[in-house]
Protein backbone atom coordinates (compact mmCIF):
# COMPACT_ATOMS: atom_id res chain seq x y z
CA UNK A 1 0.00 0.00 0.00
CA UNK A 2 1.28 3.45 -0.88
CA UNK A 3 -0.34 6.58 0.49
CA UNK A 4 -0.09 9.74 -1.51
CA UNK A 5 -1.80 13.04 -2.08
CA UNK A 6 -3.39 13.55 -5.47
CA UNK A 7 -1.94 16.66 -7.10
CA UNK A 8 -3.98 16.73 -10.27
CA UNK A 9 -6.21 19.44 -8.86
CA UNK A 10 -6.10 21.62 -5.76
CA UNK A 11 -8.50 19.43 -3.82
CA UNK A 12 -5.60 17.19 -2.86
CA UNK A 13 -7.51 13.96 -2.19
CA UNK A 14 -5.66 11.39 -0.09
CA UNK A 15 -5.14 8.31 -2.20
CA UNK A 16 -4.13 4.79 -1.29
CA UNK A 17 -2.59 2.70 -4.07
CA UNK A 18 -2.43 -1.05 -3.68
CA UNK A 19 0.59 -2.43 -5.58
CA UNK A 20 -0.54 -5.98 -4.89
CA UNK A 21 -3.94 -5.51 -6.45
CA UNK A 22 -3.21 -4.12 -9.92
CA UNK A 23 -2.52 -0.66 -8.43
CA UNK A 24 -6.13 -0.23 -7.33
CA UNK A 25 -6.72 3.35 -6.13
CA UNK A 26 -9.05 4.38 -3.31
CA UNK A 27 -9.75 7.79 -1.77
CA UNK A 28 -10.06 9.63 -5.08
CA UNK A 29 -13.02 11.93 -5.82
CA UNK A 30 -12.78 11.62 -9.57
CA UNK A 31 -11.43 9.46 -12.36
CA UNK A 32 -8.37 11.67 -12.81
CA UNK A 33 -7.22 10.79 -9.32
CA UNK A 34 -7.27 7.12 -10.17
CA UNK A 35 -5.20 7.70 -13.30
CA UNK A 36 -2.77 9.83 -11.31
CA UNK A 37 -2.45 7.37 -8.42
CA UNK A 38 -1.57 4.51 -10.76
CA UNK A 39 0.86 6.58 -12.78
CA UNK A 40 2.52 8.19 -9.75
CA UNK A 41 3.42 4.79 -8.39
CA UNK A 42 4.43 3.25 -11.73
CA UNK A 43 5.76 6.17 -13.86
CA UNK A 44 5.45 9.66 -12.34
CA UNK A 45 4.77 12.58 -14.71
CA UNK A 46 4.45 16.38 -14.35
CA UNK A 47 3.25 19.30 -16.43
CA UNK A 48 6.12 21.78 -16.68
CA UNK A 49 5.37 25.51 -16.79
CA UNK A 50 7.86 28.29 -17.40
CA UNK A 51 8.37 31.32 -19.66
CA UNK A 52 10.25 31.94 -22.91
CA UNK A 53 11.81 35.13 -24.18
CA UNK A 54 9.68 37.37 -26.41
CA UNK A 55 11.82 38.68 -29.28
CA UNK A 56 11.62 42.44 -29.43
CA UNK A 57 13.16 42.99 -32.92
CA UNK A 58 12.11 46.33 -34.20
CA UNK A 59 9.43 46.80 -31.52
CA UNK A 60 9.20 50.06 -29.66
CA UNK A 61 9.94 49.31 -26.00
CA UNK A 62 7.13 50.32 -23.69
CA UNK A 63 6.03 49.33 -20.23
CA UNK A 64 3.06 47.29 -21.42
CA UNK A 65 5.08 45.20 -23.92
CA UNK A 66 5.51 41.65 -22.68
CA UNK A 67 9.14 40.46 -22.47
CA UNK A 68 8.31 36.90 -21.38
CA UNK A 69 5.65 34.57 -22.74
CA UNK A 70 4.32 31.94 -20.31
CA UNK A 71 4.37 28.35 -21.60
CA UNK A 72 3.42 24.83 -20.52
CA UNK A 73 3.85 21.31 -21.74
CA UNK A 74 0.56 20.31 -23.39
CA UNK A 75 0.67 17.07 -21.39
CA UNK A 76 2.50 15.81 -18.35
CA UNK A 77 6.00 14.55 -19.13
CA UNK A 78 8.12 12.00 -17.21
CA UNK A 79 9.42 13.49 -13.97
CA UNK A 80 12.96 12.54 -14.90
CA UNK A 81 12.81 14.80 -17.98
CA UNK A 82 11.85 18.01 -16.15
CA UNK A 83 15.34 19.52 -16.12
CA UNK A 84 15.97 18.58 -19.77
CA UNK A 85 12.71 20.29 -20.67
CA UNK A 86 13.75 23.37 -18.72
CA UNK A 87 17.01 23.54 -20.74
CA UNK A 88 15.09 23.36 -24.00
CA UNK A 89 12.70 26.06 -22.77
CA UNK A 90 15.59 28.35 -21.83
CA UNK A 91 16.91 28.22 -25.38
CA UNK A 92 13.52 28.92 -26.98
CA UNK A 93 11.97 32.25 -27.90
CA UNK A 94 8.82 33.52 -29.61
CA UNK A 95 8.04 36.30 -32.01
CA UNK A 96 4.74 38.12 -31.51
CA UNK A 97 1.92 37.80 -32.26
CA UNK A 98 1.46 34.70 -30.14
CA UNK A 99 -1.86 32.94 -29.50
CA UNK A 100 -2.69 30.61 -26.61
CA UNK A 101 -1.95 27.06 -27.75
CA UNK A 102 0.68 28.01 -30.37
CA UNK A 103 3.30 25.26 -30.44
CA UNK A 104 6.73 26.59 -29.51
CA UNK A 105 8.62 23.28 -29.26
CA UNK A 106 6.93 20.23 -30.81
CA UNK A 107 7.46 16.90 -29.01
CA UNK A 108 9.57 18.41 -26.26
CA UNK A 109 12.41 16.06 -25.21
CA UNK A 110 11.02 13.42 -27.55
CA UNK A 111 7.76 13.11 -25.62
CA UNK A 112 4.20 13.21 -26.94
CA UNK A 113 3.80 16.65 -25.38
CA UNK A 114 4.38 19.98 -27.13
CA UNK A 115 5.53 23.16 -25.45
CA UNK A 116 2.67 25.62 -26.01
CA UNK A 117 2.04 29.28 -25.27
CA UNK A 118 -0.42 30.05 -22.44
CA UNK A 119 -0.96 33.72 -23.16
CA UNK A 120 -1.99 35.85 -26.12
CA UNK A 121 0.72 38.37 -26.91
CA UNK A 122 0.19 41.00 -29.59
CA UNK B 1 -24.30 57.68 -14.95
CA UNK B 2 -23.17 54.08 -15.03
CA UNK B 3 -25.33 51.16 -13.94
CA UNK B 4 -22.29 49.48 -12.45
CA UNK B 5 -18.62 50.27 -11.89
CA UNK B 6 -16.34 47.37 -11.03
CA UNK B 7 -13.06 48.18 -9.30
CA UNK B 8 -10.32 45.68 -10.17
CA UNK B 9 -9.83 43.64 -13.35
CA UNK B 10 -8.63 40.34 -11.85
CA UNK B 11 -10.70 37.15 -12.04
CA UNK B 12 -13.30 38.59 -9.63
CA UNK B 13 -13.80 41.79 -11.63
CA UNK B 14 -13.82 39.96 -14.96
CA UNK B 15 -16.44 37.40 -13.90
CA UNK B 16 -18.56 40.14 -12.33
CA UNK B 17 -18.49 42.21 -15.54
CA UNK B 18 -19.52 39.29 -17.75
CA UNK B 19 -22.29 38.27 -15.35
CA UNK B 20 -23.61 41.84 -15.03
CA UNK B 21 -24.11 41.94 -18.80
CA UNK B 22 -25.85 38.55 -18.75
CA UNK B 23 -28.18 39.96 -16.12
CA UNK B 24 -29.09 42.78 -18.47
CA UNK B 25 -27.23 45.79 -17.08
CA UNK B 26 -26.51 48.40 -19.75
CA UNK B 27 -23.66 50.75 -18.85
CA UNK B 28 -20.95 48.77 -17.09
CA UNK B 29 -17.36 49.88 -16.53
CA UNK B 30 -14.37 47.99 -15.17
CA UNK B 31 -11.33 49.89 -13.83
CA UNK B 32 -7.93 48.23 -13.54
CA UNK B 33 -4.83 50.02 -12.29
CA UNK B 34 -2.45 47.74 -14.20
CA UNK B 35 -1.93 48.00 -17.96
CA UNK B 36 -3.64 44.67 -18.55
CA UNK B 37 -6.61 42.71 -17.23
CA UNK B 38 -6.18 39.43 -15.36
CA UNK B 39 -4.90 40.52 -11.93
CA UNK B 40 -2.63 38.20 -10.02
CA UNK B 41 -3.32 35.43 -12.57
CA UNK B 42 -0.90 37.03 -15.02
CA UNK B 43 2.04 36.12 -12.84
CA UNK B 44 0.67 32.70 -11.80
CA UNK B 45 2.02 30.84 -14.83
CA UNK B 46 1.73 27.45 -13.12
CA UNK B 47 -1.20 25.15 -13.80
CA UNK B 48 -3.96 24.20 -11.41
CA UNK B 49 -6.67 26.73 -12.16
CA UNK B 50 -10.21 26.04 -13.28
CA UNK B 51 -10.82 22.39 -12.47
CA UNK B 52 -14.05 23.19 -10.65
CA UNK B 53 -15.31 25.87 -13.01
CA UNK B 54 -14.10 24.76 -16.45
CA UNK B 55 -13.52 21.07 -15.60
CA UNK B 56 -10.03 21.40 -17.04
CA UNK B 57 -6.70 22.36 -15.69
CA UNK B 58 -5.45 25.73 -16.86
CA UNK B 59 -2.57 28.05 -16.05
CA UNK B 60 -3.34 31.47 -14.55
CA UNK B 61 -3.01 33.42 -17.83
CA UNK B 62 -5.20 30.87 -19.63
CA UNK B 63 -7.90 31.11 -16.97
CA UNK B 64 -7.86 34.92 -17.20
CA UNK B 65 -7.99 34.88 -20.99
CA UNK B 66 -11.20 32.80 -20.96
CA UNK B 67 -12.93 35.67 -19.20
CA UNK B 68 -11.11 38.39 -21.13
CA UNK B 69 -12.41 36.76 -24.34
CA UNK B 70 -15.97 36.63 -22.94
CA UNK B 71 -15.67 40.28 -21.94
CA UNK B 72 -14.64 41.22 -25.49
CA UNK B 73 -18.01 39.92 -26.70
CA UNK B 74 -19.76 42.53 -24.54
CA UNK B 75 -19.86 46.32 -24.59
CA UNK B 76 -18.38 46.68 -21.09
CA UNK B 77 -16.14 49.74 -20.97
CA UNK B 78 -12.66 48.63 -19.94
CA UNK B 79 -10.38 51.25 -18.44
CA UNK B 80 -6.93 49.83 -17.82
CA UNK B 81 -4.04 51.87 -16.38
CA UNK B 82 -6.76 53.47 -14.25
CA UNK B 83 -6.36 53.66 -10.51
CA UNK B 84 -9.43 54.22 -8.34
CA UNK B 85 -8.58 56.64 -5.53
CA UNK B 86 -11.83 57.07 -3.70
CA UNK B 87 -15.46 55.97 -3.53
CA UNK B 88 -18.02 58.24 -1.93
CA UNK B 89 -21.10 56.94 -0.09
CA UNK B 90 -23.09 58.35 -3.05
CA UNK B 91 -21.16 55.92 -5.25
CA UNK B 92 -19.07 58.51 -7.03
CA UNK B 93 -15.89 56.79 -8.10
CA UNK B 94 -12.77 58.96 -8.30
CA UNK B 95 -10.14 57.64 -10.67
CA UNK B 96 -6.94 58.72 -12.34
CA UNK B 97 -5.17 57.50 -15.49
CA UNK B 98 -2.46 58.78 -17.84
CA UNK B 99 -4.95 58.74 -20.73
CA UNK B 100 -7.88 60.54 -19.11
CA UNK B 101 -6.41 62.31 -16.10
CA UNK B 102 -8.60 62.71 -13.03
CA UNK B 103 -12.22 61.65 -13.46
CA UNK B 104 -15.24 61.23 -11.24
CA UNK B 105 -17.85 58.77 -12.53
CA UNK B 106 -21.14 58.08 -10.81
CA UNK B 107 -22.70 54.63 -10.64
CA UNK B 108 -25.93 53.09 -9.36
CA UNK B 109 -23.97 50.15 -7.99
CA UNK B 110 -20.30 49.40 -7.33
CA UNK B 111 -18.49 46.07 -7.05
CA UNK B 112 -15.26 45.97 -5.06
CA UNK B 113 -12.82 43.46 -6.63
CA UNK B 114 -9.43 44.89 -5.67
CA UNK B 115 -7.87 41.60 -4.58
CA UNK B 116 -5.28 41.47 -1.82
CA UNK B 117 -1.68 42.29 -1.10
CA UNK B 118 1.09 40.42 0.64
CA UNK B 119 1.95 40.81 4.27
CA UNK B 120 5.51 41.93 4.80
CA UNK B 121 5.16 41.98 8.57
CA UNK B 122 7.20 38.77 8.87
CA UNK B 123 10.39 40.69 8.11
CA UNK B 124 9.74 43.59 10.40
CA UNK B 125 10.01 41.54 13.55
CA UNK B 126 13.24 39.74 12.57
CA UNK B 127 16.37 41.09 14.26
CA UNK B 128 19.51 41.79 12.26
CA UNK B 129 20.63 44.12 9.52
CA UNK B 130 18.38 45.40 6.73
CA UNK B 131 20.30 44.42 3.61
CA UNK B 132 18.93 44.08 0.06
CA UNK B 133 17.66 40.66 -0.91
CA UNK B 134 14.50 40.41 1.21
CA UNK B 135 11.39 40.22 -0.98
CA UNK B 136 7.82 39.09 -0.69
CA UNK B 137 7.28 35.87 -2.63
CA UNK B 138 4.72 37.54 -4.90
CA UNK B 139 7.13 40.33 -5.82
CA UNK B 140 9.74 37.69 -6.68
CA UNK B 141 7.11 35.87 -8.74
CA UNK B 142 6.52 39.03 -10.75
CA UNK B 143 10.25 39.60 -11.31
CA UNK B 144 10.76 36.08 -12.58
CA UNK B 145 7.59 35.45 -14.57
CA UNK B 146 6.74 38.88 -15.97
CA UNK B 147 10.01 40.80 -15.99
CA UNK B 148 12.29 37.82 -16.62
CA UNK B 149 15.04 38.19 -14.05
CA UNK B 150 16.02 36.33 -10.91
CA UNK B 151 15.93 37.93 -7.47
CA UNK B 152 18.99 35.91 -6.31
CA UNK B 153 20.72 32.53 -6.42
CA UNK B 154 20.61 30.94 -2.98
CA UNK B 155 17.22 31.30 -1.39
CA UNK B 156 15.50 30.70 1.94
CA UNK B 157 11.73 31.03 2.08
CA UNK B 158 9.97 32.12 5.26
CA UNK B 159 6.37 30.94 5.43
CA UNK B 160 4.83 28.07 3.53
CA UNK B 161 1.93 29.90 1.89
CA UNK B 162 1.13 28.85 -1.65
CA UNK B 163 3.06 31.64 -3.30
CA UNK B 164 6.19 30.67 -1.38
CA UNK B 165 5.82 27.01 -2.34
CA UNK B 166 5.18 27.85 -5.98
CA UNK B 167 8.25 30.09 -5.98
CA UNK B 168 10.42 27.37 -4.41
CA UNK B 169 9.82 25.22 -7.49
CA UNK B 170 9.95 28.07 -9.94
CA UNK B 171 13.34 29.28 -8.70
CA UNK B 172 14.69 25.71 -8.58
CA UNK B 173 13.75 25.23 -12.23
CA UNK B 174 15.48 28.51 -13.05
CA UNK B 175 18.70 27.20 -11.56
CA UNK B 176 18.57 28.71 -8.06
CA UNK B 177 19.27 26.70 -4.94
CA UNK B 178 16.34 26.81 -2.53
CA UNK B 179 17.83 25.82 0.82
CA UNK B 180 14.71 25.53 2.94
CA UNK B 181 11.14 26.58 3.42
CA UNK B 182 10.65 27.66 7.04
CA UNK B 183 7.19 27.56 8.66
CA UNK B 184 6.30 28.87 12.12
CA UNK B 185 3.27 26.59 12.60
CA UNK B 186 3.29 22.85 12.92
CA UNK B 187 1.41 22.62 9.61
CA UNK B 188 1.79 24.38 6.29
CA UNK B 189 -0.77 26.97 5.27
CA UNK B 190 -0.27 26.01 1.63
CA UNK B 191 -2.23 23.47 -0.39
CA UNK B 192 -1.07 19.85 -0.06
CA UNK B 193 -0.63 19.62 -3.75
CA UNK B 194 1.93 22.41 -3.67
CA UNK B 195 3.89 20.80 -0.86
CA UNK B 196 4.12 17.57 -2.87
CA UNK B 197 4.74 19.18 -6.24
CA UNK B 198 6.94 22.10 -5.28
CA UNK B 199 8.98 20.94 -2.28
CA UNK B 200 9.02 17.14 -2.13
CA UNK B 201 9.64 16.76 -5.87
CA UNK B 202 12.86 18.77 -5.52
CA UNK B 203 13.91 17.59 -2.06
CA UNK B 204 13.52 21.05 -0.56
CA UNK B 205 13.22 20.69 3.21
CA UNK B 206 10.08 22.03 4.88
CA UNK B 207 11.04 23.05 8.42
CA UNK B 208 7.78 23.11 10.39
CA UNK B 209 7.74 24.84 13.81
CA UNK B 210 10.75 26.93 12.79
CA UNK B 211 11.30 30.61 12.10
CA UNK B 212 13.96 33.00 10.89
CA UNK B 213 15.54 34.63 13.94
CA UNK B 214 18.27 36.73 12.35
CA UNK B 215 19.21 38.25 9.01
CA UNK B 216 22.82 39.23 8.46
CA UNK B 217 24.67 40.86 5.60
CA UNK B 218 26.18 44.20 4.88
CA UNK B 219 24.63 45.37 1.63
CA UNK B 220 23.09 42.12 0.52
CA UNK B 221 21.71 39.24 2.59
CA UNK B 222 24.58 36.86 3.39
CA UNK B 223 23.15 34.55 5.99
CA UNK B 224 19.93 33.84 7.85
CA UNK B 225 19.56 32.11 11.17
CA UNK B 226 16.71 29.65 11.59
CA UNK B 227 15.55 28.39 15.00
CA UNK B 228 13.00 25.90 16.16
CA UNK B 229 10.03 27.40 18.00
CA UNK B 230 8.02 26.19 20.95
CA UNK B 231 4.60 25.25 19.53
CA UNK B 232 2.72 26.78 22.47
CA UNK B 233 4.54 30.07 22.94
CA UNK B 234 5.82 30.40 19.34
CA UNK B 235 9.10 31.60 20.88
CA UNK B 236 12.45 30.44 19.46
CA UNK B 237 14.17 27.70 21.47
CA UNK B 238 17.78 28.69 22.33
CA UNK B 239 20.40 26.26 21.09
CA UNK B 240 18.41 25.12 18.02
CA UNK B 241 19.95 27.67 15.62
CA UNK B 242 20.82 26.58 12.08
CA UNK B 243 22.62 28.89 9.64
CA UNK B 244 21.91 29.18 5.93
CA UNK B 245 24.31 31.05 3.68
CA UNK B 246 22.04 32.67 1.13
CA UNK B 247 21.60 35.89 -0.83
CA UNK B 248 17.83 36.02 -0.80
CA UNK B 249 15.04 35.68 1.74
CA UNK B 250 11.50 35.39 0.40
CA UNK B 251 8.52 36.06 2.63
CA UNK B 252 5.32 34.13 2.12
CA UNK B 253 3.59 35.00 5.34
CA UNK B 254 0.06 35.63 4.18
CA UNK B 255 -2.19 37.91 2.22
CA UNK B 256 -4.40 40.76 3.39
CA UNK B 257 -7.45 42.02 1.48
CA UNK B 258 -6.75 45.41 -0.06
CA UNK B 259 -9.38 47.55 1.67
CA UNK B 260 -8.07 51.10 1.90
CA UNK B 261 -10.80 52.23 -0.50
CA UNK B 262 -13.50 50.34 1.40
CA UNK B 263 -12.38 51.73 4.75
CA UNK B 264 -12.27 55.31 3.46
CA UNK B 265 -15.76 54.85 2.05
CA UNK B 266 -16.95 54.02 5.57
CA UNK B 267 -17.71 50.36 4.81
CA UNK B 268 -17.69 48.13 7.91
CA UNK B 269 -14.79 45.68 7.86
CA UNK B 270 -14.60 42.32 9.63
CA UNK B 271 -11.43 42.16 11.75
CA UNK B 272 -11.23 38.40 11.11
CA UNK B 273 -11.25 38.47 7.31
CA UNK B 274 -9.95 42.07 6.97
CA UNK B 275 -12.61 42.39 4.27
CA UNK B 276 -16.08 43.96 4.33
CA UNK B 277 -18.96 42.42 6.27
CA UNK B 278 -21.40 41.16 3.67
CA UNK B 279 -24.96 39.87 3.46
CA UNK B 280 -25.74 36.68 1.56
CA UNK B 281 -26.03 38.73 -1.65
CA UNK B 282 -22.44 40.01 -1.17
CA UNK B 283 -23.67 43.53 -0.38
CA UNK B 284 -21.53 45.47 2.08
CA UNK B 285 -22.77 47.81 4.80
CA UNK B 286 -22.93 50.56 2.16
CA UNK B 287 -26.12 50.02 0.12
CA UNK B 288 -25.42 49.22 -3.53
CA UNK B 289 -21.75 48.41 -2.92
CA UNK B 290 -20.87 44.73 -3.27
CA UNK B 291 -17.61 42.83 -2.74
CA UNK B 292 -16.14 39.59 -4.08
CA UNK B 293 -12.87 37.73 -4.49
CA UNK B 294 -9.74 38.31 -2.46
CA UNK B 295 -10.82 41.78 -1.35
CA UNK B 296 -13.60 40.08 0.62
CA UNK B 297 -11.60 37.17 2.05
CA UNK B 298 -8.46 35.44 0.85
CA UNK B 299 -9.23 32.54 -1.51
CA UNK B 300 -6.97 29.65 -2.46
CA UNK B 301 -9.00 28.61 -5.51
CA UNK B 302 -9.80 31.00 -8.31
CA UNK B 303 -12.89 28.96 -9.23
CA UNK B 304 -14.59 30.06 -6.03
CA UNK B 305 -13.57 33.66 -6.73
CA UNK B 306 -15.41 33.42 -10.03
CA UNK B 307 -18.55 31.99 -8.43
CA UNK B 308 -18.55 34.61 -5.70
CA UNK B 309 -18.16 37.38 -8.28
CA UNK B 310 -21.12 36.06 -10.26
CA UNK B 311 -23.22 36.07 -7.10
CA UNK B 312 -22.20 39.68 -6.39
CA UNK B 313 -22.91 40.77 -9.98
CA UNK B 314 -26.34 39.13 -10.06
CA UNK B 315 -27.23 40.91 -6.81
CA UNK B 316 -25.84 44.22 -8.10
CA UNK B 317 -28.02 43.86 -11.21
CA UNK B 318 -31.03 43.20 -9.01
CA UNK B 319 -30.21 46.31 -6.95
CA UNK B 320 -29.91 48.50 -10.05
CA UNK B 321 -33.23 47.25 -11.45
CA UNK B 322 -35.30 47.09 -8.26
CA UNK B 323 -33.51 49.21 -5.68
CA UNK B 324 -32.56 48.21 -2.16
CA UNK B 325 -34.30 44.94 -1.24
CA UNK B 326 -36.49 44.71 1.85
CA UNK B 327 -34.21 42.75 4.16
CA UNK B 328 -36.77 41.45 6.62
CA UNK B 329 -35.22 39.51 9.47
CA UNK B 330 -31.40 39.35 9.43
CA UNK B 331 -29.56 36.33 10.82
CA UNK B 332 -26.07 36.85 12.17
CA UNK B 333 -23.73 34.03 11.25
CA UNK B 334 -21.62 33.12 14.30
CA UNK B 335 -18.71 30.72 14.58
CA UNK B 336 -17.61 28.10 17.10
CA UNK B 337 -15.27 25.14 17.50
CA UNK B 338 -12.35 25.98 15.28
CA UNK B 339 -14.23 27.92 12.60
CA UNK B 340 -12.41 31.24 12.30
CA UNK B 341 -14.81 33.27 10.14
CA UNK B 342 -17.67 32.98 7.69
CA UNK B 343 -18.62 34.78 4.50
CA UNK B 344 -21.35 35.94 4.40
CA UNK B 345 -21.52 37.20 7.96
CA UNK B 346 -25.24 37.98 7.68
CA UNK B 347 -28.10 36.18 5.95
CA UNK B 348 -31.57 37.50 5.13
CA UNK B 349 -33.74 34.40 4.83
CA UNK B 350 -36.94 36.16 3.68
CA UNK B 351 -36.58 35.82 -0.11
CA UNK B 352 -34.10 32.99 -0.25
CA UNK B 353 -34.98 30.26 -2.73
CA UNK B 354 -32.14 27.87 -3.52
CA UNK B 355 -29.19 27.04 -1.30
CA UNK B 356 -26.98 29.69 0.27
CA UNK B 357 -23.27 29.09 0.15
CA UNK B 358 -21.37 29.85 3.33
CA UNK B 359 -17.56 29.86 3.09
CA UNK B 360 -15.27 29.56 6.08
CA UNK B 361 -11.88 28.44 7.31
CA UNK B 362 -10.78 26.34 10.27
CA UNK B 363 -7.90 27.15 12.62
CA UNK B 364 -6.17 23.76 12.72
CA UNK B 365 -5.99 20.43 10.93
CA UNK B 366 -9.22 18.41 11.31
CA UNK B 367 -9.50 14.70 10.52
CA UNK B 368 -12.92 13.14 9.93
CA UNK B 369 -15.35 15.74 11.19
CA UNK B 370 -18.75 17.31 10.86
CA UNK B 371 -19.86 20.84 10.18
CA UNK B 372 -22.83 21.56 12.39
CA UNK B 373 -25.08 24.56 11.82
CA UNK B 374 -27.37 25.41 14.71
CA UNK B 375 -29.67 28.16 15.88
CA UNK B 376 -29.95 28.54 19.64
CA UNK B 377 -29.76 24.96 20.86
CA UNK B 378 -31.38 23.44 17.75
CA UNK B 379 -29.14 21.68 15.24
CA UNK B 380 -30.41 22.56 11.78
CA UNK B 381 -27.87 21.05 9.45
CA UNK B 382 -24.82 18.80 9.49
CA UNK B 383 -22.34 17.84 6.82
CA UNK B 384 -19.46 15.39 7.00
CA UNK B 385 -15.97 16.49 6.01
CA UNK B 386 -13.26 13.88 5.51
CA UNK B 387 -10.41 16.32 6.13
CA UNK B 388 -9.96 20.06 6.67
CA UNK B 389 -6.96 22.30 7.11
CA UNK B 390 -6.45 26.04 7.54
CA UNK B 391 -4.99 26.43 4.05
CA UNK B 392 -8.15 25.20 2.37
CA UNK B 393 -11.28 27.29 2.31
CA UNK B 394 -14.39 25.24 3.11
CA UNK B 395 -17.94 25.69 1.88
CA UNK B 396 -21.37 24.47 2.96
CA UNK B 397 -24.61 24.91 1.02
CA UNK B 398 -27.43 25.76 3.41
CA UNK B 399 -30.97 25.04 2.16
CA UNK B 400 -33.45 27.92 2.34
CA UNK B 401 -35.91 26.07 4.60
CA UNK B 402 -33.35 25.54 7.35
CA UNK B 403 -32.37 29.21 7.25
CA UNK B 404 -36.03 30.21 7.44
CA UNK B 405 -36.37 28.00 10.51
CA UNK B 406 -33.54 29.80 12.31
CA UNK B 407 -34.02 32.62 14.80
CA UNK B 408 -31.75 35.66 15.33
CA UNK B 409 -28.53 33.88 14.47
CA UNK B 410 -26.98 30.67 13.24
CA UNK B 411 -23.71 29.19 14.45
CA UNK B 412 -21.31 27.31 12.19
CA UNK B 413 -19.19 24.86 14.12
CA UNK B 414 -16.58 22.20 13.26
CA UNK B 415 -16.62 19.02 15.37
CA UNK B 416 -14.00 16.35 15.00
CA UNK B 417 -15.43 12.81 15.22
C1 LIG C 1 0.85 32.92 -6.12
C2 LIG C 1 -0.57 32.49 -6.15
C3 LIG C 1 -0.86 31.20 -6.56
C4 LIG C 1 -2.16 30.78 -6.70
N1 LIG C 1 -2.39 29.51 -7.15
C5 LIG C 1 -3.67 29.12 -7.41
C6 LIG C 1 -3.93 27.83 -8.04
O1 LIG C 1 -3.02 27.06 -8.31
N2 LIG C 1 -5.20 27.51 -8.31
C7 LIG C 1 -6.23 28.36 -8.05
O2 LIG C 1 -7.38 28.03 -8.36
N3 LIG C 1 -6.01 29.57 -7.44
C8 LIG C 1 -4.77 29.97 -7.11
N4 LIG C 1 -4.53 31.21 -6.53
C9 LIG C 1 -5.68 32.02 -6.06
C10 LIG C 1 -6.32 32.93 -7.11
O3 LIG C 1 -5.42 33.24 -8.12
C11 LIG C 1 -6.77 34.21 -6.45
O4 LIG C 1 -7.63 33.88 -5.42
C12 LIG C 1 -7.51 35.13 -7.44
O5 LIG C 1 -6.62 35.57 -8.44
C13 LIG C 1 -8.10 36.36 -6.75
O6 LIG C 1 -8.79 37.15 -7.69
P1 LIG C 1 -9.21 38.65 -7.44
O7 LIG C 1 -9.81 39.13 -8.70
O8 LIG C 1 -10.00 38.74 -6.20
O9 LIG C 1 -7.85 39.42 -7.13
P2 LIG C 1 -6.59 39.84 -8.08
O10 LIG C 1 -6.28 38.78 -9.06
O11 LIG C 1 -5.53 40.27 -7.14
O12 LIG C 1 -7.14 41.10 -8.86
C14 LIG C 1 -7.39 42.36 -8.26
C15 LIG C 1 -7.15 43.44 -9.30
O13 LIG C 1 -7.59 44.69 -8.80
C16 LIG C 1 -6.70 45.68 -9.20
N5 LIG C 1 -6.82 46.82 -8.28
C17 LIG C 1 -6.58 46.83 -6.94
N6 LIG C 1 -6.80 48.05 -6.41
C18 LIG C 1 -7.21 48.83 -7.44
C19 LIG C 1 -7.59 50.21 -7.53
N7 LIG C 1 -7.60 51.00 -6.46
N8 LIG C 1 -7.96 50.69 -8.75
C20 LIG C 1 -7.95 49.88 -9.85
N9 LIG C 1 -7.60 48.58 -9.81
C21 LIG C 1 -7.24 48.06 -8.62
C22 LIG C 1 -5.35 45.00 -9.13
O14 LIG C 1 -4.40 45.65 -9.95
C23 LIG C 1 -5.68 43.60 -9.64
O15 LIG C 1 -5.52 43.47 -11.04
C24 LIG C 1 -3.23 31.66 -6.37
C25 LIG C 1 -2.93 32.96 -5.93
C26 LIG C 1 -1.63 33.37 -5.82
C27 LIG C 1 -1.35 34.78 -5.35
S1 LIG D 1 -8.95 12.72 -7.17
FE1 LIG D 1 -9.87 14.17 -8.60
S2 LIG D 1 -10.81 15.70 -7.28
FE2 LIG D 1 -9.36 14.57 -5.98
S3 LIG D 1 -7.47 15.79 -6.11
FE3 LIG D 1 -7.36 14.21 -7.68
S4 LIG D 1 -8.11 15.24 -9.53
FE4 LIG D 1 -8.77 16.48 -7.79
Amino acid sequence: MKELICIVCPRGCRLTVNENNDYAVTGNSCKRGEVYGKAEVTAPVRVVTSTVRVLQDGRVPSRDRAVRCPVKTSDAIPKGLIFDAVKAIEAASVKPPVRIGDVIIPHICGTQADLVATKNII
Amino acid sequence: MYDLIIIGGGPAGLAAAVKAKECGLKKVMICERSTELGGILNQCIHNGFGLTYFKEELTGPEYASRFIDMLKETDVEVRTDTMVLDISPEKEVHMVSPAMGYRVEKAKAVILAMGCRERSRGALSIPGTRPAGVYTAGAAQKYVNIDGYLPGRRVVILGSGDIGLIMARRLTLEGCKVLACVELNEYSSGLNRNIVQCLNDYDIPLLLSHTVTNISGDRRVERVTVSEVDNKTKQPIPGTEQYFDCDTLLLSVGLIPENELSRDAGINLDPRTKGPYVYDNMETSLPGVFACGNVLHVHDLVDFVTQEAQRAAAAAAEYVKKGQPERGEVLDVKTAGGVTYTVPQQICPADLEGDTKVSFRVNRVFGKSRIVVSSGDRELFTQKKPFMMPGEMQNVMLPADILKAAEDSITVEARED
